[in-house]
C-alpha cells in the first residue's frame, strides 16, 4: 500500500510501536469504512481472485455495475452526439473488461482518463461530463464521481505564490471525482510569458501524472483555441488519451431537442407551430452567434414569455389547461428572428446576445 | 514517553489505510477537517500550528492525505493530527482530533515539585523536549 505520495508505507517510521497483528483494522469511531477498499466495495466484491479455467459472466458483472442505466440515459436524454456516445461506450466497456480481468489476477495498467471535449458553444459538453462522471464512478474508477466545474478564475491566483494553493485547492475538492475545466484555453496565455497560468498548469500535469486513481481531468473549449492551447502546452495534450469532439447539431437534432425541452417544461407545440418552431431554428441557426441546444432553450423561454403575455391578454379570462400548455405559431412569430429579410442577415440575434435596447415585444 | 491524546489516544498508532477511513468518514458526516502541527508536548498545549487552512468542500480523503503527507514531509519530527469540525451545531466543536505523526524519539516529562508557604507543594509536568529551543527540539542532536 502506498500512501498519497506514492511513498511506501513501509518507509514510515514505526515509532517503537510492535508491528500491527493482521486482520480487519479496529472499526472504531463509526468509521465504517475501515479495513475496506473502496474500490473493492465497488468492484462488487470482485476482490477475491477467481481461478484461471472458471468463467466470469460479463452481462451480470455489466448489470451489478448499473452501467447501463447511465449509457441509456445518455441515449435518451442527449440528442445526436453520435460520435460521443461511441467513445463513451467504448470506454465503459475498457473499463468493465478491465475489472473482470482483474479477476483473474491479470494486471491491467490503470488507463488514462484524462479527456479533452471540443465543440461549439452548447454542444452538451458540461452535461456529458457530469454523466461521465456518474459512469466512472459505477464502474469503480472513481470513488465519488461529483463533478468540480471550474475556469481560469479558480485555479489561477493574481500575485506571486498565489496561484499554486489555488490550484491545489481546486484538486482536492475535485479528488475522488472529475476536474471539469471549461474554457480551458484560457489557462496559457502565450502573449504574456509571466502569466501564472502556466504555473496551474504545470500543477494540473503533475496531479494527472501522479495521481490517475484520485482525479479524472476533463478539459472543454472551442476546437480551434484548444488546439492552439495543445500547441504551446505539448505535455498536456500527451497526458489526455481521450480527444472527443462534439459536433454541432443537425436542424432535426436541434428540433428534437426543442420537443425534448418544451415537454420537460410542461408545454406542448399545437401542430403549426411545430413547423414554425422548425422555421424558427433553420432560420436562427444561420445567424451569428449561435450556441445549438443553449440557444433553443432561450427560444423557447421567450416563447413562454410571450405565450404568457397572449394568454393574459386573451378575451376569454377562463382558461383551460390546454391553454396554459400550448405555443402557438404567433409565439414564435413575434422573434426579431423572423423580422430579418433573410436568413443570413447579421443583427444580433435575440436569442443568445442581449442587445442593451430590445425592440422585441 | 509516548504521548497519546485524542480520539483514538488508546490504540496504537492508525496506519495510513485506517487514517483514510477515518478520513473519509468525518467528510461523510459533513466535517471539514484541517491538519496541524506543533513540537510542544505538553498536555495543555492546545493552539497547534495549522497546516494550511481547514479544507472544507471535500468529496474524498485524497485530499486530506495529500496534506497529511506534504506536512509529514516538511516537519517529520513533530506532532502532526487531524481535527475534524462539526459546524452543525453553531459553534466550533471538535468532533474528532488524532495524532497522524509523532517524533522518533519522544523524552517524555519530569514532574517538578515546588514548596510554597504552609508545607504545600505546587506540581508541574515539565516535557524534557521543551529544553530545547522551539523549531529544533525533536531533530537528532
Amino acid at each position: 500500500m502506498t500512501d498519497e505520495n506514492g511513498q511506501d508505507r513501509s518507509t514510515r517510521p514505526s515509532f517503537g510501536m510492535p508491528g500491527r497483528p493482521a486482520g480487519p483494522a479496529p472499526a472504531r469511531g463509526g468509521g465504517t469504512l475501515a479495513g475496506r477498499e473502496p474500490d473493492a466495495v465497488l468492484r462488487d466484491g470482485a476482490d477475491a481472485e477467481v481461478p484461471a479455467d472458471s468463467t466470469v459472466d460479463l452481462l451480470e458483472a455489466r448489470k451489478l455495475s448499473g452501467v447501463d442505466d447511465v449509457l441509456d440515459a445518455l441515449d435518451r436524454d442527449l440528442v445526436g452526439l453520435a460520435p460521443v456516445k461511441t467513445r463513451i461506450r467504448e470506454i465503459a466497456a475498457l473499463l468493465l473488461v478491465d475489472t473482470q480481468r482483474a479477476r483473474f489476477g491479470l494486471a491491467a495498467a490503470r488507463p488514462n482518463l484524462h479527456m479533452c471535449f471540443t465543440g461549439g458553444p452548447g454542444t452538451g459538453k458540461t452535461t456529458v461530463a457530469l454523466r461521465m462522471a456518474e459512469l466512472l464512478k459505477r464502474l469503480g474508477y472513481l470513488r465519488r464521481g461529483h463533478l468540480v466545474a471550474v475556469t481560469r478564475e479558480e485555479l489561477v491566483g493574481q500575485y506571486v505564490g498565489h496561484t499554486a494553493p489555488k490550484t491545489k485547492e481546486v484538486l482536492k475538492r475535485a479528488m475522488g471525482g472529475v476536474l471539469f475545466i471549461d474554457e480551458a484555453y484560457y489557462l496559457y496565455r502565450a502573449e504574456n510569458e509571466r502569466d501564472y497560468g502556466q504555473e496551474a498548469i504545470e500543477i494540473l500535469l503533475q496531479v494527472m501524472e501522479n495521481q490517475r486513481e484520485d482525479v479524472v481531468v476533463i478539459l472543454a473549449g472551442y476546437k480551434d483555441r484548444m488546439d492552439t492551447f495543445f500547441q504551446s502546452n505539448p505535455g498536456m495534450s500527451s497526458r489526455i488519451a481521450h480527444h472527443i469532439d462534439f459536433p454541432d447539431y443537425s436542424l432535426d437534432e436541434l428540433v428534437s431537442i426543442g420537443d425534448l425541452m418544451v415537454a420537460e417544461a410542461g408545454y406542448r407545440l399545437s401542430p403549426a407551430a411545430e413547423a414554425t418552431f422548425r422555421e424558427y431554428l433553420a432560420r436562427r441557426r444561420a445567424q451569428p452567434r449561435f450556441s445549438n441546444a443553449r440557444s433553443v432553450r432561450n427560444a423557447l423561454e421567450r416563447a413562454r414569455l410571450r405565450h404568457a403575455g397572449r394568454v393574459l391578454s386573451g378575451a376569454p379570462t377562463a382558461v383551460t389547461k390546454d391553454d396554459l400548455m400550448r405555443l402557438e405559431p404567433e409565439d414564435f412569430l413575434l422573434s426579431r428572428v423572423f423580422a430579418d429579410p433573410a436568413p443570413s442577415a447579421p443583427p444580433s440575434a435575440p436569442a443568445s446576445a442581449p442587445p442593451p435596447p430590445s425592440p422585441e415585444p | 514517553m509516548r504521548i497519546t491524546q485524542g480520539t483514538f489516544s488508546y490504540l496504537p498508532d492508525l496506519t495510513d489505510e485506517e487514517i483514510t477511513a477515518q478520513v473519509q468518514y468525518a467528510l461523510d458526516q459533513g466535517w471539514p477537517l484541517s491538519v496541524e502541527f506543533t513540537d510542544d508536548p505538553h498536555p495543555r498545549s492546545t493552539y497547534w500550528e495549522m497546516w494550511g487552512l481547514p479544507m472544507f468542500d471535500l468529496h474524498d480523503a485524497a485530499g486530506v492525505m495529500q496534506e497529511i503527507a506534504e506536512c509529514r514531509k516538511a516537519y517529520p519530527d513533530r506532532y502532526i493530527q487531524v481535527i475534524a469540525y462539526d459546524a452543525s451545531k453553531g459553534r466550533q466543536t471538535t468532533a474528532l482530533s488524532f495524532i497522524v505523526n509523532r517524533p522518533a524519539d519522544e523524552p517524555g516529562f519530569r514532574l517538578d515539585r515546588q514548596e510554597t508557604p504552609d508545607r504545600q507543594i505546587r506540581y508541574t509536568t515539565h516535557p524534557y523536549a521543551t529544553e530545547r529551543p522551539a523549531g529544533s527540539r525533536y531533530s537528532p542532536r
